[in-house]
């Protein structure tokens, strides 16, 4: 029986913090019996110095660049540098390797606070650490992660390739094909949607090795971007627009054998795992997102006065702040229990299904509300607050459709109910 | 030629946990002072203090022996030590004070600050301090160390080099005619101005670094020194709320609202 890992926020506490000792690179928490359970917005004084450095850099390093970004639909190659500078392209990669050794929870607190500025860089960090990163770091043997996790903490950036035109909720009907040739893999085929894509040069690709093995097949393998991968058409987009999404081409491209993770046919167990905890990722994106817009209308209702008050002390207009209020919180709440779970090592496929699928409609909803708070300036481009409401969309549709999440969930209910 | 066997620097970087500069300042309702439940954070003349520390040790490496930052305050202090850890302080010394206690004036810190640097093993070469607080803009407390300590100061600083051999320091000072270049000796007191360098994020693994680094705890009476005010603060209110002003149509019509407004030198 799991007794919860207890974790107090003690700012004077420099001896043992509190928690749960883990395997792998993670805190280093050690499990007390006689400290009470947290509250679920309880963080380490790391964890909150990191939200604030990060709040710091999005403000001011990327805000003043979003427009730009998104009205030309590229991402500033200084913000990428900024991201590996600042050390939050390897949040959970142990310091051997270069990274910050730091929790899961942290890259999700990184991912949000990113997220309240600009979501397509927030996702850019979400991809690469909570997908590319800990695919390396669960499934990688010594000498890949020590090949790839520091070149992946200090300057390159990952890619996940996954989706094909013909495969997306139904990821294992990928046709991507990989034939052996000596010592090498030959993979032919094509992805599509391929996030960071643009700018990416280390590529995670899922081929089929044995498609008469049906999904048993597909494996997992690690590429460069110069082996051979071509980059087709980038797509246009509603929103997230300074986040490249790709279709990748791949023309007998050659892989050594060495490079195959997990080991052959592995492939869609590392893909439904890891899909999982990126799934928390996206939470905290939405999360952050309806954070941001929230906090760019709601002092403006204060501001904006018509009839003689602000706009934000109208009763109507107090009512759906404080509604719009607590779908944030509950979102919140959501996303940073199966983060927690996560640490703890308890299950959380289901909450972590319902973290990404709330947080996705709390985000339309509060964008969607912010813009008509904000009247005709939340309409204009200007002052980025529409941004959020385009942005949001994509949260219902990847890393698992919204439907999908319903369908994980309906079946977890279903289980302990029947 | 080797430089003599000139002494490794010891840099000792004050710094103040401050109402944070994106909050709007209200007066408490008893107009006795600010309301101060609001959010905190370090100083922004002090994270350039301590960002000028760290570029020192980036230029003259080896020869910064030291870079320890300290404060003055309640419990919660301890936070603005990590984030001056976080972006290279080696150490740091936390005086603490009970949290209802008011906060320490600017000759008391100076006096705490002499106790801290007496108690030094090695000495303190170099104090950089910002050049005020921006909760109560005072910009007493390194002059009046300097002072106290009967050492150089160098104040305003927008630009510092030092030579560690000959133990000067080159200041150039930012005064209302334009720059002031000064040449010191160390020991010597410095407070920074906004144009002397712009501080770095704490990046996460600087973060987690931190942690591993020592705080040292004391107490004002560790320090022998008397922590309490001596200025009383009779009433703190706002400035009379701005009137609008008007449009005019043309210079003669600005002219003669002036002449109305009693302005004779027009």
């Amino acid at each position: 029986m799991f007794r919860s890992a207890i974790r107090v926020a003690k700012p004077l506490s420099r001896a043992c913090p509190l928690g749960v000792t883990r395997a792998f690179a993670s805190s280093r928490y050690v499990r007390s019996e006689n400290a009470p359970p947290t509250s679920l917005d309880t963080f380490t004084d790391e964890e909150q110095m990191l939200r604030e450095a990060v709040q710091r850099f999005a403000t001011e390093v990327v805000g003043p660049k979003v427009r730009e970004m998104d009205e030309n639909e590229n991402m500033d190659p200084a913000i990428i540098k900024g991201l590996f500078e600042q050390g939050l392209m390897g949040i959970e990669t142990s310091a051997d390797h270069g990274g910050a050794e730091s929790s899961f929870t942290s890259a999700i607190i990184a991912i949000e606070e990113l997220a309240k500025i600009d979501p397509s860089v927030s996702v850019l960090c979400d991809v690469h650490n909570t997908l590319v990163n800990t695919v390396l770091r669960k499934y990688g043997n010594k000498e890949q992660q020590d090949k790839w996790l520091p070149q992946l903490a200090e300057s390159k950036l990952g890619s996940f390739c996954l989706s094909e035109t013909g495969s997306g909720s139904d990821a294992f009907a990928l046709q991507t094909r990989a034939t052996k040739d000596g010592n090498d893999w030959i993979i032919n085929g094509s992805k599509m949607w391929i996030t960071n894509s643009y700018e990416a040069e280390i590529f995670l690709i899922f081929a089929n090795i044995d498609p008469s093995a049906g999904y048993k097949g597909i494996t997992c393998f690690i590429a460069t971007k110069d082996m051979g991968i071509q980059i087709a058409k980038k797509e246009q987009k509603l929103g997230i627009r300074a986040s490249s999404t790709c279709t990748l081409n791949f023309d007998d491209l050659k892989i050594p054998a060495e490079n195959v993770i997990g080991g052959e046919g592995k492939g869609y167990k590392i893909a439904i795992e890891i899909l999982n905890e990126g799934r928390i990722g996206i939470a905290a994106q939405m999360l952050g997102l309806a954070q941001g817009a929230f906090d760019k209308a709601v002092p403006y209702t204060y501001q904006r006065k018509q009839f003689g008050q602000p706009v934000g002390t109208f009763q109507g207009m107090a009512f759906q702040i404080a509604q719009a209020a607590i779908e944030i919180e509950s979102a919140r709440l959501l996303t940073y229990n199966a983060a927690r779970r996560k640490e703890q090592g308890l299950s959380f496929t289901k909450e972590a299904a319902m973290a990404k699928y709330w947080s996705s409609v709390v985000a339309q909803k509060v964008s969607g509300s912010a813009i008509e708070w904000a009247g005709g300036v939340g309409f204009t481009r200007e002052t980025g607050i529409e941004k959020y409401w385009r942005d949001s969309k994509i949260g219902a549709i990847y890393e698992g459709t919204s439907n999908i999440q319903l369908q994980t969930i309906a079946k977890f209910v279903q289980k302990e109910y029947s | 030629m080797r430089p003599s066997a000139a002494r490794l620097l010891n840099i000792l970087v004050p710094v103040k946990r401050a109402v944070d500069y994106a909050v709007k300042i209200r007066v408490n309702p008893q107009q006795t002072g600010i309301d101060t439940n609001v959010k905190h954070s370090m100083n922004p003349f002090d994270e350039i203090a301590v960002e000028e520390a760290v570029r020192l040790r980036e230029r003259l490496k080896d020869q910064i022996k030291s870079i320890k930052a300290v404060t003055i305050g309640p419990p919660k202090s301890i936070d603005t030590l990590r984030t001056a850890l976080a972006m290279g302080a080696d150490s740091a010394i936390h005086v603490e004070m009970p949290e209802s206690a008011p906060a320490p004036e600017p000759l008391a810190v100076a006096k705490a600050l002499r106790a801290i640097i007496e108690k030094q093993e090695g000495g303190v070469d170099l104090v950089i301090l910002g050049k005020q607080a921006i909760d109560d803009d005072l910009g007493l407390t390194g002059q009046m160390l300097a002072g106290l300590l009967n050492w150089p100061q160098a104040t305003f600083a927008s630009k510092v080099d030092i030579d560690v051999a000959k133990k000067e320091a080159t200041v150039v000072r930012e005064i209302d005619g334009g720059g002031e270049e000064i040449r010191c000796h160390l020991p010597l007191i410095i407070t920074t101005d906004l144009r002397l360098n712009e501080p770095r994020y704490a990046s996460l693994p600087n973060i987690m670094k931190a942690k591993k680094k020592p705080i040292e705890k004391l107490s004002a009476s560790d320090l022998g020194v008397d922590l309490s005010p001596i200025l009383e603060t009779l009433k703190v209110s706002e400035p009379p709320k701005r009137v609008g002003g008007g449009k005019v149509e043309s210079v003669d019509e600005l002219i003669a609202k002036l002449k109305d407004a009693g302005i004779t030198a027009v």
